[in-house]
């Protein structure tokens, strides 16, 4: 008898379809008894990848922690979204305190459950791109260079959307936002500036650092659950496409950030104590006009003259990452 | 028992009596020495069960410590000055999550110019944050007030700040009566908490609140602070029964029952008023105290009663309401409405300057004489100021200003005659 080959992913992606695994393969989220940890009524806008990633991230941490979790949020979208008085999404213990403090907040709530010999209990922190690399950058760094017992998940669009649009420094170069005008000769946010979080909590040489994105959710859920396996400070990156933020159609959602990490615009990658320790490949590599193009915030690039020079400089970066990441497979 | 101790290691020991759990320290003067001593107290072993954070800032100190008292563990930290500024936003958080954190403030002006000495600046920057407010006259009293805050805060489910005179009573030594282990666990029963973040029961504590509840959620905390005002005298009384001592409720009064002039004021200052008081006393003149120990909750009728049957009152203040004068005396002045008395302000001992008793004296005979602006500045230098004045009329380009005012001086730094 010869042997058919099985395709274990669903057409145009690279998920592997829940049905063909054996249910103890299977996502979280495909099981029954899934917690909800952000319930369904929440107010976020229609494709939103923030609610998504929070969902699967925060399902996938009560999971590996028989539920014992407990929580840290920062203002922002989905603290917004998710706690409009007197309406809760959360059915876990969940505390929300300021824009930029959460990392702080999460360190006091590790210490208290120490001190109370709680140890079955842990610590989640969570905030978009402003309240963690900006804002929230100082708590953070703090948190992260005494080890605090904390995973932080970093929600990161790229913008603060809550606000309506403004830029942060996870803005990417040439976006166009609120703050940083499509308009004059170099429209769009600077090049230059701006910073990778991930790679600077590297630098603290903490035990675990994370990227992923919301079109690799088993990959997502994956590193939540190695991370809820380990102890001391953890950050795990999402890249969560913002539908309002990035001018692109809410169906697109999963389709922006693939496009993102097969570009090589976003590296996806683990790394232990500072040296990085496994990346997720580029299957199909592809230039970075076909991520940038359907975003409405870099629609100046697009127009009557096509900015070639600054989406060359956009790819160069892209290339510097897959380079430096080791993004694609040997010999390719 | 007593002891010859540094009214911070007095502070530290305590608190640490208060059984701690979670303590977060970041450095600024002069509230320093007390969480090295507890800092110590948690390396040494001698204070169990108590986390010690060395934190990155003031920020996240108070931050540490609302996520801390979040999940139900009794929180403490110190701080002073452009600290207390720093962490405004999560002092405001704190309150207003009803978080029950126990905060010294080791009092000290604030900046510009840089100054580390003593006023009372940085914690009335802070009357309206929600907060309870303590201030402490003596060394004695501050170390029994943190005792008593614990008490208060977890059972009112609200954080309370104990404000003591920087450098005057932290860096002090005096002879203080150390309570036991034994005393402080009969006043104080283990943290409770209201709220927590427990698995087992999961609730989300700091949802956003729009115009159709946020009003009343205010006034929840306006009604706290009044049960604070009934709280804190049944309070004093029991720590009393306890204890052995008495600590101040609300407010003290000296010398009060016939005095036709009362001269108000908060913390360390009041041991020297009471000095000169006894002295005028001696001399004849009818002058008495009332000492504020709760600023929040202010408490309006105690000071409308002792003020009931004087002529006269000065407010001695180390703090300035900038464009109106006192804060204290704002207050003050409002307990007293409709009671036709003649109310002085004086502005007092700003960023360390001392007040001495012979000010003190000339200051209230001129007060008795109806002689006293209505609101003065105590021992100014009237030479440099207008000095300055006069050089910002004349060059448009005067130069940074607090600088020219000590080249005049001709000081590099202050200097106390």
């Amino acid at each position: 008898m010869s042997l058919q080959p099985i395709k274990f992913y669903q057409t145009g992606t690279f998920t592997v379809g829940n049905r063909l695994l054996a249910p103890e393969e299977r996502s979280v989220q495909a099981n029954m008894q899934r917690t909800n940890s952000l319930n369904s009524g929440h107010r976020a806008c229609q494709g939103c990848g923030e609610a998504l990633g929070a969902r699967y991230a925060i399902d996938a941490a009560m999971n590996a922690t028989n539920r014992q979790l407990i929580a840290a949020n920062a203002t922002g979208c989905l603290e917004v979204f998710s706690t409009p008085y007197p309406e809760t999404s959360w059915q876990i213990p969940w505390i929300h305190s300021l824009f930029g403090n959460t990392a702080a907040v999460a360190t006091g709530m590790a210490a208290a459950l120490k001190v109370k010999g709680r140890s079955e209990v842990r610590v989640v922190a969570q905030g978009g791109d402003g309240g963690t690399t900006d804002i929230g950058f100082g708590c953070l760094s703090g948190m992260f260079e005494r080890n605090d017992d904390v995973l932080y998940i970093c929600y990161d669009n790229g913008g603060y959307m809550n606000t309506g649009v403004q830029r942060s420094s996870a803005t990417p170069p040439a976006a166009r936002t609120a703050t940083t005008m499509a308009v004059g000769d170099a429209p769009g946010n600077v090049f230059g500036q701006g910073k990778f979080v991930p790679a600077i909590a590297m630098a603290h040489e903490i035990p675990y650092v994370a990227t992923a994105t919301v079109a690799d959710l088993r990959d997502l859920e994956y590193k939540v659950t190695k991370a809820m396996g380990m102890h001391g400070a953890r950050y795990i990156q999402i890249l969560v496409p913002c539908p309002l933020g990035w001018g692109t159609p809410s169906s697109d959602t999963i389709r922006m950030a693939r496009l993102a990490k097969e570009t090589g615009v976003f590296p996806v990658f683990e790394a232990e104590n500072g040296e990085v320790t496994a990346v997720l490949k580029i299957r199909k590599r592809l230039p970075v006009e076909e991520y940038l193009k359907p975003q409405k915030r870099y629609a100046h690039l697009f127009g009557k003259q096509p900015r070639v020079d600054t989406i060359a400089s956009i790819q160069a970066l892209a290339d510097k990452n897959i380079r430096k990441y080791k993004l694609l497979e040997e010999g390719i | 028992m007593l002891k010859q101790i540094e009214g911070s290691h007095a502070v530290a020991e305590a608190v640490a009596l208060c059984r701690p759990e979670v303590i977060c320290a970041y450095p600024i003067s002069p509230q320093t020495h007390i969480v090295e001593g507890i800092g110590e107290m948690v390396k040494d072993g001698q204070l169990k069960n108590c986390e010690f954070i060395n934190v990155e800032s003031e920020f996240a100190a108070m931050s540490v410590a609302i996520g801390s008292s979040a999940a139900g563990a009794r929180t403490y930290t110190a701080t002073a000055s452009q600290g207390l500024l720093f962490m405004v936003e999560a002092v405001y958080n704190a309150s207003g999550l009803g978080l029950p954190i126990v905060m010294t403030v080791a009092n000290r002006s604030i900046g510009a110019p840089i100054n580390i000495w003593n006023d009372h600046s940085d914690s009335l920057s802070q009357r309206d944050c929600g907060w309870i407010q303590l201030f402490a006259e003596t060394n004695q009293e501050a170390l029994d007030l943190h005792i008593e805050a614990f008490k208060l805060a977890e059972e009112l489910s609200l954080p309370v700040m104990v404000c003591m005179d920087g450098f005057i009573l932290t860096h002090a030594y005096e002879r203080v009566d150390m309570p036991t282990q034994a005393q402080v666990d009969a006043f104080l029963p283990p943290y409770e908490p209201r709220q927590v973040l427990d698995p087992a029961e999961p609730v989300s504590i700091g949802a956003m609140v729009g115009p159709e509840a946020f009003m009343e959620v205010r006034y929840l905390a306006h009604a706290k602070q009044m049960q604070a005002l009934e709280l804190i005298p049944r309070m004093a009384k029991e720590f009393e029964s306890v204890f052995g001592r008495v600590i101040g409720g609300l407010t003290r009064t000296y010398m009060a029952d016939d005095a036709e002039t009362m001269v108000i004021a908060m913390g360390s200052v009041l041991g020297t008023i009471k000095d000169v008081v006894d002295e005028m006393r001696e001399q004849g003149h009818k002058i008495g105290v009332l000492g504020i120990t709760s600023f929040r909750p202010f408490p309006l009728a105690d000071v409308a009663d002792a003020l009931r049957n004087c002529k006269r009152f000065v407010v001695l203040e180390k703090s300035l309401a900038v464009g109106i004068g006192g804060i204290v005396a704002t207050n003050v002045r409002m307990a007293v409405t409709g009671m036709g008395l003649k109310g002085y302000t004086v502005i007092a001992g700003l960023g360390g300057r001392a007040i001495t008793k012979k000010s003190l004296h000339a200051l209230f005979v001129k007060a008795e004489r109806s002689e006293l602006e209505p609101l003065t500045f105590l021992d100014v230098d009237w030479r440099v100021i207008n000095r300055q004045l006069d050089r910002e009329r004349q060059k448009r380009r005067s130069g940074p200003a607090a600088e020219a005012m000590l080249r005049d001086l001709g000081m590099v730094a202050a200097k106390i005659a």
